[in-house]
């Protein structure tokens, strides 16, 4: 069966395409998806993020427990409110999904996972939570609505009450602070600056239409995908999966193998790391005219490889891709686009970052 | 949908052919098949010269979404390509049945041809119930 947001009916009232994804009736867009992937990049947008998972994380052991269950290092979270992005393995170093964690109080923190992975994200949490005594709550009465964009953070501060505009206005990036009932995290999956809000569902629809009537743009699902893409920020199920490490996924920088810390997937993820990883996830740009797709497969000096998410990049005017290829492989590659082998340049990515093209790209 | 211009015949795949008066055809996508695309970024036109085959795909529209095979309504040799669509393929979202066509063909076998293809109205009964 199909869920709906809270925001399902404002949705629709302002004209969205809805399309099912990961089992939820979300906005694909709300007439062109360049316009407010553009809208994010100049001013500012929004999206309805409430088809993600909250969970809160209660116990005097819960430090610990996360410190078991994430490749990353929980212990980077010294300060109460600080974030951080993660993954969570299986043994054999797979992903189970990413994540980000939110450091509250010593016996209190939060997780947000991917909608699509809902079921098997919350079995497995449970499962490894027993050990340590840490109580796994789902938050399912929460709404969260991502507000992105260099004037973002203004629009949003402009409808706080003044103790919160304060604590909102002074946190860093991957900070979160509460008030007026909110939850906000100045976080986000575009590569801008802005936050994500997590709201009682009660209060969600007034929140987006003050964000709304603020001229904060709405924005849907399209978007979201070539603003994260252009972000060189990965997709759960697209970009890796649980036959996928974070070292053949461009993900290295979230694994943490500090002394004698005993993660789930570190015995494997050190021994693909002794004995050499295979494979590894490159950013491709097409000079040429066209669209690189997902599943197209890119030719190489060292064998084929594979493209995982590609698309056509709003703020490049050209197309850009993650693809997994053979370590090793040189900065220039082919993409059979059918049945045509189109050169690409192999780069390293983020492609853009605060509604800028990086160097080089 | 009363904005299909009368003049037009369809494929179910929504291709749009008019015959113009110098009895050469004028092929494009329906307003409605844009709209499913969502913002086109790319167009790879069929070259001129080249033969068509009525069902056969023959060109290609990409939209950030997905990419999408054209069919010729009809048959014949291409004589025109809209080659403003290289760097403005959003005039499709824009003007589908007008500055949005996308080539021009001589036709082989036009008056067999044509009775295949939808009018307008049983057109807009097909999208009518696609929708439902």
């Amino acid at each position: 069966m199909t869920q709906n947001t809270i925001l399902n009916a404002t949705h629709r009232a302002l004209g969205a395409k809805m399309v099912d994804f990961g089992g939820w009736d979300m906005p694909l867009n709300y007439g062109s998806q360049i316009d407010e992937h553009h809208a994010v990049r100049r001013d500012a947008g929004m999206f309805d993020v409430s088809h993600m998972t909250v969970v809160d994380l209660h116990g005097a052991k819960t430090r610990d427990f996360l410190r078991r269950l994430f490749a990353n290092s929980i212990d980077k979270l010294k300060v109460p409110g600080k974030a951080l992005y993660s993954c969570m393995l299986n043994e054999q170093g797979g992903v189970i999904d990413d994540l980000i964690v939110y450091f509250l109080a010593e016996d209190f923190f939060r997780v947000v996972v991917n909608a699509a992975t809902h079921d098997k994200d919350l079995a497995w949490i449970e499962k490894q939570a027993a050990a340590f005594g840490v109580k796994v709550t789902e938050r399912a009465d929460l709404a969260m609505i991502a507000v992105q964009g260099p004037n973002a953070r203004a629009k949003v501060q402009s409808l706080l009450g003044p103790a919160t505009r304060e604590k909102a206005a002074k946190i860093g990036k991957f900070v979160a602070c509460e008030g007026d009932g909110l939850f906000i995290a100045r976080t986000g999956y575009t590569g801008e600056d802005g936050y994500e809000i997590i709201v009682p569902q009660t209060q969600a629809v007034e929140l987006w239409n003050q964000l709304l009537a603020a001229g904060v743009k709405p924005a849907g699902l399209g978007a979201r995908d070539t603003l994260r893409l252009e972000a060189g920020m990965n997709l759960y199920g697209q970009d890796m999966d649980e036959n996928i490490t974070p070292w053949e996924a461009g993900l290295a920088w979230t694994v943490v193998l500090d002394d004698g810390r005993d993660f789930i997937g570190r015995a494997a993820l050190e021994k693909q790391k002794a004995d050499g990883v295979a494979r590894t996830m490159v950013g491709l740009v097409m000079d040429d005219k066209g669209v690189l797709r997902h599943g197209q497969r890119v030719v190489t000096s060292q064998g084929d490889g594979e493209i995982l998410s590609g698309t056509f990049s709003p703020t490049l005017g050209k197309a850009i891709a993650f693809a997994r290829v053979p370590a090793g492989t040189a900065d220039h590659a082919q993409v059979d686009i059918r049945g045509k082998l189109v050169p690409v340049r192999v780069v390293k990515y983020p492609f853009v970052r605060d509604g800028k093209p990086i160097e080089g790209i | 949908m009363n904005e299909i211009p009368g003049d037009l015949k369809f494929n179910k795949s929504h291709e749009w052919a008019r015959v113009e008066d110098n009895g050469t055809v004028t092929i494009g996508i329906s307003d409605h098949a844009q709209g499913l695309l969502g913002d086109l970024v790319y167009v790879e036109l069929p070259s001129v010269g080249d033969e068509v085959k009525a069902g056969n795909a023959c060109a290609v529209v990409e939209s950030v979404k997905a990419a999408s095979d054209i069919y010729a309504p009809v048959s014949g040799e291409v004589i025109s390509v809209n080659s403003a669509l290289a760097d403005k393929p959003e005039t499709i979202n824009e003007d589908a049945f007008g500055e949005g066509w996308i080539f021009v063909i001589k036709p082989g076998n036009l008056a067999e041809e044509l009775d295949e293809l939808l009018d307008p109205d049983a057109y807009a009964e097909l999208i009518e119930s696609e929708e439902h």
